[in-house]
């Protein structure tokens, strides 16, 4: 299985790729394109400000390309976010996959959301033998809201989407990569999809 | 809901990990990357690896360590001590560590707070803080409590967070290695004056000391180093205890 870790700059990608090792399968960093399209699962990561990592993605092409990807595509925390329509942070355009907008926590809670949030309401193959109530760790200050590609909620004063889906394209605002057990059965399940 | 962490630290000296009582008197307890092992599968919710001679020494960080750990782990960690640059922290962003904490080096040169969390985003950059009660005011202090300065330790929290630090560490000295508990006077303050998360350190000595310093000093996250490391207080218990205290964590 071939499996690339999308490389534009932004974000704690060696985390992903020790991972993905801890499954054992061996994933390549690349920003080359045809790298991308041909191989058989994408982990689209980010850490970082939304307009600076969008600004990398531009500047690379790869903004173009992964909306066109056809094999199953997910998305990490900022990665997620950039998959939406529209990011409030830094008045940045997404990718326009999820068509949701990123707004930021303003309800009194500290910020960012530092830590381990329980996942609830499952619904994708994504979470094949993930309970409901699941911890995974978290670390932002944007969320989703709950939209029509919601497949996982998390409540931090408001109920917010902690994952999204459509068609190939998944997304998750937790880091799968530093989540203990629950987090590598989350990457194994995408990689058996 | 969001959880309450625990988070052993672990104080690196020459690739040992050791730990302070008041800072001085240094004993070994191991191996850094089997010990960060064993508390990620004990319910340990992150680590914190502290080199603690960097800063009076002038030595970096060991990246190797950070790449073992990051490689071995899968747990979130932050990595601190002599880290002074941008450079620094790309390195050790780079080799897999999730956050960096920086101390002396903000105090010194401020605007490097700004830098950072510019360059990588607040949600990496922790501030640790350490502080002691003189004449009633908490006065911040340098190279692992050694140096005195004129910052008073609320003021500098809130500078800190303005600048954009993502998290708190703050070490009281007075408490740090007594086994009496955590400060949470100056805790509680911390926790309702700021915004950002604030990790309680120093003083740890039994799980009521743990229900106290969220209870009463409103901390977000609680840091230990020997109750762990000398196995006193067993994670997974302790957490157990919390629960039973209606204290959320991940159990």
């Amino acid at each position: 299985m071939k499996i690339v870790i999308i490389d534009y700059g932004a974000g704690n990608i060696q985390s992903i790729k020790f991972a993905i090792e801890r499954l054992g399968f061996e994933a390549k960093l690349t920003s080359n394109v045809s790298e991308i399209q041909n191989a058989d699962k994408v982990i689209f990561p980010g850490v970082g400000e939304a307009n600076s990592a969008m600004n990398m993605l531009v500047s690379s092409g790869l903004n173009n390309l992964i909306p066109t990807l056809k094999q199953p595509v997910l998305g990490i925390c900022l990665g997620m976010q950039l998959m939406c329509d529209y990011s409030e942070e830094g008045d940045t355009k997404g990718l326009g996959i999820f068509k949701t907008n990123v707004t930021k926590f303003d309800n009194g809670l500290k910020v960012p959301q530092i830590g381990w949030n329980q996942i609830s309401n499952l619904k994708s193959p994504l979470f094949k033998d993930i309970s409901e109530n699941e911890y995974m760790y978290l670390v932002h200050s944007y969320y989703a809201p709950v939209c029509n590609e919601t497949i996982a909620v998390s409540d931090y004063g408001l109920q917010y989407s902690n994952a999204l889906q459509k068609d190939n394209f998944y997304g998750v605002q937790f880091h799968p990569e530093k989540s203990s057990i629950a987090g590598s059965k989350l990457l194994k399940n995408f990689l058996d999809l | 809901m969001l959880t309450k962490r625990i988070i052993p630290c672990l104080d690196i000296k020459n690739g040992r990990t050791v730990k302070g009582v008041n800072f001085v008197n240094l004993r070994d307890a191991g191996d850094p990357v089997k010990l960060a092992k064993i508390y990620a599968s004990n319910g340990a919710d992150e680590l914190v690896f502290l080199d603690i001679s960097a800063t009076e020494e002038r030595r970096k960080t060991l990246t190797k360590l950070v790449l073992d750990v990051a490689a071995q782990v899968n747990i979130p960690f932050t990595v601190g001590g002599g880290i002074s640059s941008i450079e620094d922290v790309d390195t050790l962003l780079k080799c897999g560590a999730d956050k960096v904490s920086i101390n002396s080096s903000a105090v010194k040169r401020p605007e490097l707070i700004n830098e950072l969390s510019g360059k990588f985003g607040n949600q990496c950059i922790v501030v640790a803080i350490d502080a002691k009660k003189i004449n009633e005011h908490w006065k911040v202090h340098l190279v692992g409590g050694k140096v005195l300065t004129d910052l008073d330790l609320f003021e500098w929290a809130k500078e800190v967070e303005k600048r954009g630090a993502g998290e708190i560490l703050f070490t009281s000295m007075d408490n740090d290695g007594t086994k009496d508990g955590f400060a949470n006077e100056a805790l509680s303050r911390l926790s309702t004056e700021l915004n950002i998360p604030i990790i309680a350190s120093g003083g740890a000595g039994n799980k009521q000391h743990f229900i106290d310093t969220f209870k009463i000093g409103k901390a977000d996250a609680a840091l230990a180093a020997s109750v762990f490391h000398f196995k006193e207080i067993e994670i997974n218990d302790l957490k157990q205890e919390l629960r039973n205290n209606n204290i959320p964590v991940r159990l």
